[in-house]
């Protein structure tokens, strides 16, 4: 049996371009009080850590994204990043 | 007794009562249906109320897609059944894929809370089912999410196949197209953002909301009288 490694994954979910974020405007606009005029395109979004079993990289990569597209991100209105990082050798 | 409705109630669901009591008062036989019920076959609707579904964690309806009574809504839906999403419902019928699109945030981030007038734009649906289109009625929104999205290419089809149900008449929100309610291709399947539960009797200030559940009820085979 192949083993087992254990990834950590962090997923960002940003909404697409096109589709307004206000969340981001309204901080963008609060900026200035800050002394700070040159910070431009502000986006918010959700970021997501979990941890998972896979055989390897590319397993590891499928089973988030699978996690990313079917639950964490609404295709719809908003697209997201998906990382792995592997951790060690599980039993 | 009357059709039977099936208003599916999932943890968070807090309209639940609103909808059953305001068709039980038309002569529907109506009842609460747990979200982890599987099977919906005796039932002739299902309305799907409002209110913070699994509370609205992730994105309103994200994890209420899962709960095991949306397979048998789809299988509902599939065969024809009336199936209407009130509000939080109609987020849960979008993130379920049984009606394109999605609710986002609405325009300028403010929770809105009050009487809209929408127009009946199609009188061919579960919802509208012989309301003259044009029929202007006056019904309470309530929601954060109410901002309805969707690509360039699906709003034309939504346009294409007449399936833009209910329009803002000044949009409260940011909604494309003032959309207020939309329907599946197979006209069965209704999600809208207003409650007309909430405009059920004199004292809450409007009864048109009774104009779209008394559709409800004939789409559901029931005989109801026309006022």
């Amino acid at each position: 049996m192949t083993p087992s490694r254990q990834f950590s994954v962090q997923v960002e979910v940003l909404l697409r371009d096109g589709i307004a974020d206000p969340q981001g405007a309204t901080i963008e606009r609060a900026l200035p009080a800050l002394g700070l005029d040159g910070v431009t395109g502000v986006r918010a979004g959700k970021s997501f850590r979990f941890d998972l079993d896979a055989t390897d990289d590319a397993d590891a990569l499928a089973q988030a994204t699978v996690v990313a597209d079917r639950l964490l991100a609404n295709p719809v209105i908003e697209e997201s990043v998906v990382r792995v990082q592997p951790q060690g050798i599980v039993d | 007794m009357g059709q039977r409705i099936g208003v599916v109630l999932f943890p968070g669901t807090n309209c639940e009562h609103d909808a059953v009591l305001a068709l039980d008062r038309m002569g529907a036989d109506a009842g609460l249906v747990w979200h982890g019920t599987t099977s919906l076959d005796h039932y002739d609707a299902l309305v799907l109320p409002g209110g913070f579904a699994h509370g609205d964690y992730l994105r309103p309806g994200a994890i209420a897609r899962f709960s095991p009574v949306m397979d048998a809504v789809a299988d509902f839906a599939a065969s024809g059944g009336p199936v209407v999403g009130i509000c939080n419902g109609f987020q849960v019928l979008t993130e379920a894929g049984l009606l394109p699109g999605a609710l986002q945030k609405n325009r300028g981030l403010r929770f809105v809370c009050t009487t809209v007038a929408i127009r009946v734009e199609r009188g061919d649906t579960a919802l509208t089912d012989g309301v003259p289109v044009g029929t202007v009625l006056s019904i309470p929104i309530n929601h954060f999410e109410g901002n309805y999205t969707c690509d360039a290419a699906t709003l034309a089809q939504l346009r294409d196949e007449g399936r833009v149900v209910l329009r803002y008449v000044d949009n409260p929100n940011g909604s494309v197209d003032d959309i207020a309610g939309v329907c599946s291709a197979g006209r069965n399947v209704v999600g809208l953002m207003p409650h007309p539960e909430r405009a059920s009797d004199p004292l809450l200030g409007s009864q048109d909301g009774l104009v779209l559940l008394r559709a409800l009820l004939r789409s559901a085979g029931a005989v109801v009288p026309a006022a």
